[in-house]
C-alpha cells in the first residue's frame, strides 16, 4: 500500500510537470494557432541555463531564474525572427519550421555545452525524504517540491487567464483575432508575450526535471510528445484540459507501469509476464488516448 | 513537354548517373549512397501520397518505416535460426515474402491508426499521428524477443531469385526497380477517380460531400496505400543496413521524410526522389565538412519554408495547376 501511494505521488509528479509543458503548447495553439514543435527545444534550454547557472554561481535558484528568463528570451528572440512568419501560413510550414528550428537549437547547444550530459544537484534544503505515506513510508522532498510549483503555476495561470487584464486579452485573441486588433490591441505585442510565457514555463519544466534526470541534448523532444498526447486529451487549446489532461496521463503512465506487472503475472507464466507488461505499460497512454478520441474526437474539454 | 517534365527527367538523369560514377570510377560508397537515397525516396513517396495529394500533414510515417524493416528483420532472424513463427509458420530470407508480408503489416498498422487519426484533423492530425509512432517506437524499445532497445542485426542480406543481393551494383537496381514501380502507383493513383477525390477532399472536404463522397473512406484507404510503401521502403531499408532498431521509428525519421518532400517539391511525382538526392547529398557532404551538419540542414529547411515555398521541383517545373 505505501509503495501504491509512493507511485500515486510519482505519477502526479510527473503529470504536473507535463501540465508545465502542455500549457504553453495548448496557450499557444489556442492563441496564435501555431503547432510549435520547438517546445521541446525551450525544455532542453531552461535546463542547459539552470545547470550553466548553477556552475557558475552554485545557487539553485539562481539557476530557477536563468532557466526562467533563458527560455522566455529566447522564446522572444525566436517569435521575432522565426514563428511570426508562421501564423497565417498552413500546419505544414509551422511543423517544418518549427522542426528545423529543433535541428538548429540542439546543434547550437551541443556546440556550446559537448555532447556529454550535465547533472544537477538537488538543493539541500529540498533534499531527504519526508516520513508523510501512512504505514511509514518517505516520499523526496523534491519531487513534493514539483509537485507544489505544478499546483502554485496552475493557480497562477488560472488568476492570469481571468483575472488580469493581459488574460483577457488572451482570451479575447482565442476567441476573435480580428476583433481585438479592430479594437487597438497591439496583437502583434500579446503574441510575443504569450509566446515568451509558453517558452518560460517550458524551460522552468526542464529546469525542474534536471536533478531528477540528466542533462543532455535531445531531452525535449520525448516530453514534447507526451505533452502532445496531453493536449489531444484535454482538447487542443484548453489549459483546464491541459490540466487535467496531464494529471490522467501522469497516473496512467506511472501506474500501468506499476501495476501491469502484477496483473500479468497473475494471467499468464511469469517469465513471459515481464516482456509482455513492460510493452504494454508503455503503450498504455496512447491507447488511453485513442479511446478517448474514439468517444471525443475533439478532446475532453473542447476549446 | 512542360517544364515539370523537364524537371522530372532531370532527376532521372542524376539518379541514374550516380551507379555510372560509381562502376565507372570503382567506387562501391556511392552506390551504397544511391541506395539509401532510392530507399528513403521510396519511404516518401508513400508520404507523399497522403501528404501532397491528400493534404494530411501526417507525422507518424516513422512507424510504418519500423514495422517493414522488423517484418524483415524478424523473418530473417527465423530463417537463419531455423525457428518457425508463431503458428508454425517458417521465416523467410526471400525478399518477395519479405515485401508481401512488410505491405500487409504496415497496411494492417496504417488502418487501425488511420481509423481513430483520420477523425479528427489539422493539428489534431499532426500531433496523434505523431503519439501513435511513438507508441511503436517505444513498442519496440521494451519488447524483448527482438533485440529491444539494441535493435537486431540480420547475418546477410535477403535474396531475390536471379540477382545477388550482396552486390551494391544489384542492390540499387533492386532499390531502383521498386521506386519506380511506386512512383507508377502513385501516378496511377493521382490520375484516378479516386485520386481526384481524395485532391478534391483536400481542396474543399464541404464541396466533395455536397457530390456525395465521403472524404473519411477516401482518406482511409490512401493512408492505407500511403503506410503500404512506407512499410515497403522499411523492408529494403533492413536489407540495405543489414540491421534493424528501434530507431527506425523514432520522431526524427518521421520528420526527416517530411522534410524530404518540402526540399523536393510537395505533391509533385518527382518531389521525394528531388528531395532524396539533395537530403544524401547534403547529409554526405556537409557532413563531410562539419560534424555539426544538422544545424546547417536546419537553416536551409526555414529558408525553403520561409521563402521557396514548392521546392526544387516547383522552382524548375513552375506552378501546380491545381495548388
Amino acid at each position: 500500500m505505501a509503495l501504491f501511494i509512493e507511485q500515486l505521488l510519482n505519477g502526479l509528479q510527473l503529470g504536473v510537470m507535463l501540465f508545465l509543458m502542455a500549457a504553453g503548447l495548448t496557450l499557444i495553439f489556442g492563441v496564435m494557432g501555431l503547432i510549435n514543435l520547438a517546445h521541446g527545444s525551450l525544455y532542453m534550454v531552461g535546463a542547459f541555463a539552470c545547470a550553466a547557472a548553477v556552475s557558475a554561481t552554485g545557487s539553485f535558484w539562481l539557476g530557477l531564474l536563468a532557466s526562467l528568463i533563458g527560455a522566455a528570451l529566447l522564446g522572444v528572440l525566436i517569435e521575432i525572427v522565426v514563428i511570426r512568419r508562421l501564423y497565417r501560413g498552413d500546419h505544414l510550414d509551422q511543423v517544418l519550421a518549427t522542426f528545423a528550428l529543433i535541428l538548429i537549437l540542439s546543434e547550437a547547444t551541443r556546440w556550446v555545452f559537448g555532447s556529454f550530459p550535465l547533472y544537477l544537484n538537488i538543493p539541500p534544503i529540498l533534499s531527504g525524504s519526508v516520513p508523510i505515506i501512512p504505514g511509514g513510508g518517505a516520499y523526496p522532498v523534491y519531487r513534493l517540491a514539483i509537485i507544489v510549483v505544478g499546483v502554485l503555476v496552475a493557480l497562477g495561470l488560472y488568476l492570469l487567464i481571468s483575472r488580469t487584464r493581459l488574460g483577457m486579452r488572451i482570451r479575447a485573441g482565442e476567441s476573435d483575432r480580428e476583433m481585438i486588433a479592430a479594437l487597438g490591441i497591439d496583437i502583434r505585442t500579446l503574441y510575443t508575450i504569450v509566446f515568451a510565457l509558453g517558452a518560460a514555463l517550458a524551460g522552468l519544466a526542464g529546469a525542474l526535471v534536471g536533478p531528477l534526470q540528466s542533462v543532455q541534448v535531445g531531452m525535449g523532444e520525448p516530453v514534447l510528445i507526451l505533452a502532445f498526447v496531453v493536449i489531444v486529451i484535454g482538447g487542443i487549446g484548453s489549459v483546464k484540459g491541459a490540466l487535467i489532461g496531464a494529471i490522467l496521463v501522469g497516473l496512467i503512465d506511472t501506474l500501468g507501469r506499476f501495476l501491469l506487472p502484477k496483473l500479468m503475472i497473475a494471467i499468464v507464466d511469469p517469465s513471459a509476464a515481464a516482456g509482455i507488461s513492460a510493452a504494454l505499460a508503455s503503450m498504455l497512454i496512447y491507447i488511453f488516448m485513442a479511446i478517448v478520441l474514439a468517444v471525443k474526437p475533439r478532446g475532453l474539454f473542447p476549446a | 513537354m512542360s517544364r515539370e517534365r523537364w524537371a522530372n527527367l532531370g532527376v532521372i538523369l542524376v539518379a541514374l548517373a550516380i551507379p555510372l560514377v560509381a562502376v565507372l570510377a570503382d567506387e562501391q560508397f556511392y552506390l551504397t549512397l544511391a541506395a539509401r537515397m532510392a530507399v528513403l525516396a521510396l519511404a516518401a513517396v508513400g508520404l507523399n501520397l497522403i501528404l501532397g495529394l491528400g493534404g494530411l500533414v501526417s507525422f507518424g510515417h516513422a512507424a510504418f518505416f519500423g514495422v517493414g524493416g522488423y517484418v524483415a528483420g524478424i523473418l530473417a532472424s527465423h530463417a537463419f535460426n531455423m525457428e518457425p513463427l508463431a503458428f508454425g509458420i517458417a521465416g523467410s530470407n526471400q525478399m518477395i515474402v519479405v515485401w508481401i508480408l512488410a505491405v500487409l503489416c504496415s497496411g494492417l498498422l496504417a488502418f487501425l491508426i488511420g481509423l481513430v487519426s483520420l477523425r479528427t484533423a489539422g493539428a489534431y492530425f499532426i500531433m496523434i499521428t505523431l503519439a501513435f509512432a511513438q507508441m511503436i517506437y517505444y513498442f519496440a524499445i521494451s519488447w524483448p524477443a527482438y533485440g529491444g532497445e539494441d535493435g537486431l542485426s540480420l547475418y546477410s542480406r535477403n535474396q531475390f531469385p536471379g540477382l545477388d543481393s550482396e552486390d551494391g551494383l544489384q542492390f540499387l537496381l533492386i532499390c531502383y526497380g521498386l521506386l519506380a514501380l511506386a512512383l507508377f502507383v502513385f501516378v496511377r493513383v493521382r490520375d484516378s477517380r479516386f485520386g481526384a477525390a481524395l485532391q478534391a477532399a483536400r481542396q474543399s472536404e464541404v464541396r466533395l460531400e455536397a457530390v456525395g463522397v465521403e472524404p473519411y473512406r477516401i482518406r482511409l484507404v490512401a493512408f492505407v496505400i500511403s503506410g503500404m510503401i512506407t512499410g515497403l521502403a522499411g523492408a529494403l531499408y533492413a536489407d540495405l543496413n543489414r540491421f534493424v532498431s528501434p530507431s527506425m521509428s523514432a520522431w526524427a525519421i518521421s520528420g526527416e521524410l517530411m522534410v524530404l518532400i518540402i526540399i523536393g517539391g510537395v505533391g509533385r511525382l518527382f518531389g521525394p526522389v528531388a528531395g532524396a538526392i539533395i537530403y544524401v547529398a547534403l547529409e554526405y557532404y556537409l557532413g563531410g565538412i562539419t560534424e555539426r551538419w544538422q544545424f546547417f540542414l536546419g537553416l536551409i529547411l526555414l529558408g525553403v519554408v520561409l521563402f521557396a515555398r514548392g521546392g526544387l521541383i516547383g522552382w524548375m517545373g513552375g506552378r501546380l495547376k491545381h495548388g
